[in-house]
């Protein structure tokens, strides 16, 4: 049955800006993959077209049912998300030295981002189904506490550490949208505090490694430290109105690494300096704010609690992605969303704001 | 409605949240927003000059040393291809294979390229480093029919200094070296960095700065991975000036042979106008070896040891000049009007004078001699009556005048200024004031007095050239082809003297190589007419060398230094010698006809 009402509801905003990002990243991503020599454009800006063209399939698609129908599917969206984390374990691809890819023959898949919205749907109906927005206590939290360590663990063990870390600070959002007892936060955070002494004994040399770059990037300029001080010197450089497009020195040249996928916004940075740097940022807090916005407006509770986590997945790996590049946070490999290329980042983010559209298409129906 | 739908009071919570939320996200963003003005305004320039200097690298250009020639154009110093071989270790695929096949196609040390390779890498990101100078042609082409095989590796061509006739004219032509900190903090070689090589000593030294020439620069584009994508801007490497020397090849080749197998020094000059002909010094040493690389027992034979082949003793060899210092007795006579030329004195083989008896080399001694006589026969009771009469002070003015006891300035700071003493000298050095014995040596030579062959060959210059003093001159013009500046002779004094004096002193040196009873007349030639003066100067009292003679000690060590000063044609002078052979002997014998060899060579009438 198709309401009307719903194409009348049709978040054209959403959409919109969803759009203009797209193409100012395939703008970019051009930029980015400009061979230095040969003429011609570059294949990866064509697939990434593609990506975005079936991403907003995607998106479609997820606006064509009612998102209540979730609430009844997130058990089974869990499980099979863990079993994906489970399989990509087992017969994942193995690159340089972590195991994060399922391939699907004409496309890798990184089970990592489908249970990134697995986990905001499961939590999202937890939350809407066990009490109001009162006073959580710890002991009242375990449930949630279980979902979140299973896939955490399993990405952990890829090892992933940055997607397992986006994947509880995306699940603590949810939750601390729910009041939780100050109390009960304050333990919470003086655990976790105090745990960070023997988390460093478990993380790998690499690991430790870049954290200690990402403190002092001078002190190894050509090995660990490369990353960060290129990135920084290729966003510095473009100064207020930018080098121009295609004239990226550090981009074209190959100083910035990783340009295509988590360094993109440094060679928006360079090119098109603080001006175009900060107008990305700005259409990012639109979205993000635009799904804020869903969240207030949906009817119900597990429509606000979805909205909201999709929105923090955005926010999140926004905020982490350009942290890495400006030199504000270690290099921890988290693509920036709806930017960066890459097929399974676009599809499962449009996925999400599939989802979101979802939600805000039916913010005038009642059940 | 179901159970997750919405009541009044949750609604409001839910705004609340929000509402926090989205003031969390704002300064979340602010944070970010302020953080890129921070990194590309406030210290935007800073990165922007960091990104230049990622993609723009510098390469400076050597420029070509100036050329070193002969005075009629001949080279003698050239620059050759020199074949190097780099690694860049980046590229290095399997360093244990490399370091192999190094060994066995060109017969590398392994263990060598390694330290050179931990020495010198990590400045920057595929910086070569430099594995061997100066590979020869075969080795180049070995390295280049593998180079496919040998990732890593990189080869190159530079100019290296070449003499092109080994230890010819070393002393005067010099030698490179690698610049030394203490040279560059001195700042005047401003165009060189660590690394280049400067000339030293020499003419390489002293004209470094015409030789060098300028250097070029050449910023580059490069990408990451140190390949250069296109020349940025470029001012291109301004060759050095080449420099003629107003050496003569042949003659200073002949020279060259001459002292071969003995220590000593050859002058030749131009009597009119200080230039140097040749300038020998022996022993010699080949400049190649400090371009190719020297060893330790190869420098240590080059700088100590009695032989001190890097010495020019041409400049920095000071000798008592023996009876050649009856050329300035002469003069200083005649002029004061001690002596006139008619006027005889009675030679009976001794001087006596206080308590000691001063010899003639000729025992029975020469009769009754006028200065024409005593100079051609180089009586030496003449002189020491002479010298009696003059005193030290005239004799001191005299010599002095002729160039003596200063340095000639020729330009090279290894020169010596020789020595002519004096009461004030004598003073100074030994706190005991001159005494009148010490006069008598001096007359023929001996005793304090010190001079250069440079020196020597000017002495005769002025005589015959009618008293001009010329600063002697080793190059005769500095630039290229089209542009050359030819420096002029530099007249320091003109001889106040009556020319008339000089006259009777150029007859009777005249007549030492052509009048019968002459002590130079193994200089004698058929077709011109040549002057000169002996000289035989003691490297010990004679009274010492009795001593030996007794305890059979005598040997080469002790034998005199052999003296001659010749110049020719007399009536028209164009070549001055001054040969000195240590430890010769006798200058009439040992020296004299060396001298005549090269002035009939120079004159070309030994057809």
């Amino acid at each position: 049955m198709f309401d009307r009402r719903l194409l009348q509801n049709f978040d054209w905003i959403l959409l919109l800006l969803l759009i203009i990002i797209g193409s100012i990243s395939l703008i970019n991503l051009y930029s980015a993959t400009f061979p230095i020599r040969d003429a011609g454009g570059s294949q990866i800006v064509i697939k990434q077209t593609y990506w975005y063209l079936i991403g907003f399939a995607v998106l479609l698609m997820m606006t064509t049912f009612d998102y209540h129908k979730l609430e009844r599917l997130a058990w089974p969206i869990y499980l099979a998300s863990l079993l994906l984390l489970v399989l990509v374990l087992i017969i994942g691809k193995v690159s340089s030295g972590s195991q994060r890819w399922l391939s699907l023959g004409v496309m890798n898949f990184q089970p990592s981002e489908l249970a990134k919205i697995s986990i905001v749907i499961i939590l999202s109906q937890f939350f809407s189904t066990h009490g109001e927005y009162s006073d959580y206590r710890l002991r009242d939290l375990w449930q949630p506490f279980i979902l979140i360590l299973l896939p955490f663990l399993l990405i952990l063990k890829e090892p992933d550490l940055g997607s397992a870390m986006v994947l509880a600070i995306i699940a603590f959002s949810i939750t601390l949208i729910m009041k939780i007892r100050w109390t009960s936060l304050l333990f919470l955070i003086v655990t976790v505090l105090s745990s960070i002494p023997f988390v460093w004994f478990t993380l790998k040399d690499y690991q430790k490694k870049r954290i200690f770059t990402f403190l002092n990037p001078e002190s190894d300029p050509l090995g660990a430290g490369y990353h960060i001080i290129q990135s920084k010197i290729a966003v510095g450089s473009g100064l207020l109105g930018g080098k121009g497009f295609l004239k990226g020195t550090q981009t074209r040249l190959h100083f910035l690494p990783e340009q295509h996928t988590d360094f993109a916004f440094s060679v928006l940075a360079e090119e098109w300096g603080f001006f175009g740097s900060t107008f990305l940022l700005i259409l990012y807090l639109f979205l993000i704010l635009w799904g804020i916005n869903i969240a207030k407006n949906s009817k119900d509770r597990f429509g606000s609690l979805l909205a909201i986590g999709i929105t923090a997945i955005v926010f999140w790996q926004v905020v982490i992605n350009v942290c890495m590049t400006i030199g504000l946070m270690p290099v921890v490999g988290i693509p920036l969303v709806l930017f960066s290329y890459g097929g399974s980042s676009i599809l499962s983010t449009m996925l999400g704001m599939g989802l979101l559209m979802n939600i805000s298409m039916r913010r005038f129906m009642f059940q | 409605m179901g159970s997750s739908g919405f009541d009044q009071v949750s609604v409001e919570t839910l705004s609340r949240r929000l509402l926090l939320v989205t003031i969390f996200v704002f300064v979340i963003f602010s944070m970010l927003v302020f953080r890129l003005w921070f990194l590309q305004v406030i210290n935007g320039q800073k990165y922007r000059t960091q990104s230049e200097n990622n993609r723009i690298h510098l390469q400076r250009l050597s420029p070509y040393r100036g050329r070193i020639l002969d005075r009629n154009g001949e080279l003698l110093v050239d620059n050759l291809p020199s074949f190097n071989l780099y690694i860049i270790p980046e590229d290095i695929q399997d360093e244990k294979k490399l370091l192999n096949d190094l060994k066995i196609l060109i017969n590398l040390d392994p263990e060598e390229v390694e330290k050179r390779l931990k020495k010198e890498s990590g400045a920057y990101a595929f910086q070569s480093v430099l594995i061997k100078k100066n590979m020869s042609r075969d080795e180049l082409a070995i390295i280049q029919t593998h180079l496919f095989n040998l990732p890593g590796v990189t080869t190159d061509t530079k100019p290296r200094r070449s003499y092109l006739y080994g230890d010819f004219a070393a002393h005067i032509i010099g030698y490179l070296g690698e610049i030394s900190e203490k040279e560059l903090a001195r700042g005047q070689y401003s165009e060189n960095i660590p690394g280049d090589y400067i000339g030293k000593v020499g003419v390489e030294g002293k004209w470094q700065k015409e030789l060098n020439g300028t250097k070029g620069e050449k910023y580059v584009e490069v990408d990451a991975a140190g390949r250069q994508l296109q020349v940025v801007s470029k001012k291109s490497a301004v060759s050095g000036q080449n420099i003629s020397l107003t050496l003569d090849k042949n003659l200073q080749a002949s020279a060259e042979v001459i002292l071969n197998d003995k220590t000593g020094a050859i002058v030749a000059m131009d009597p009119c106008n200080g230039e140097i002909l040749a300038m020998a010094s022996s022993p010699s040493f080949d400049p190649n070896v400090f371009i190719t690389g020297i060893d330790k027992t190869e420098w240590n034979r080059l700088t100590s040891g009695k032989d001190y082949p890097l010495q020019n003793r041409a400049l920095s060899g000071q000798y008592p000049p023996g009876s050649v210092f009856k050329i300035v007795m002469a003069l200083a006579g005649l002029e004061e009007g001690t002596i006139t030329p008619e006027e005889g004195t009675l030679c009976t083989g001794i001087y006596t004078f206080g308590n000691r008896d001063y010899r003639c080399w000729k025992s029975g001694g020469h009769g009754t001699v006028n200065l024409h006589r005593a100079l051609k026969e180089s009586c030496d009771v003449y002189f020491y009556k002479l010298g009696r009469k003059l005193g030290i002070e005239k004799i001191a003015y005299y010599a002095r005048m002729c160039g003596l006891g200063e340095k000639t300035e020729i330009g090279f700071d290894s020169e010596k200024p020789g020595l002519i003493p004096d009461n004030e000298w004598k003073l100074k050095k030994y706190g005991v004031s001159w005494q009148p014995g010490e006069t008598i040596s001096v007359s023929i030579g001996q005793s304090f007095v010190l001079v250069t062959p440079i020196q020597a060959a000017r002495l005769i210059s002025v005589i015959f050239n009618g008293g001009k003093v010329y600063q002697p001159k080793i190059v005769k013009w500095v630039g290229d082809e089209n542009n050359r500046d030819y420096s002029e002779p530099v007249l320091l004094r003109e001889l106040k003297v009556d020319k008339k004096n000089l006259e009777l002193i150029k007859s009777a040196l005249t007549a030492v190589v052509n009048e019968q009873g002459g002590t130079g007349s193994s200089a004698r030639l058929m077709e011109v007419n040549v002057a000169g003066k002996t000289g035989t100067a003691q490297v010990i009292t004679l009274e010492k060398e009795k001593e030996l003679e007794e305890a059979n000690e005598s040997s080469d060590r002790y034998e005199d230094h052999a003296w001659f000063v010749g110049i020719a044609p007399a009536e028209d002078p164009k070549i001055a010698v001054a040969v000195i052979i240590e430890h010769g002997g006798h200058g009439g014998s040992a020296a004299a006809p060396y001298v005549k060899k090269l002035i009939k060579e120079y004159l070309g009438v030994d057809k």
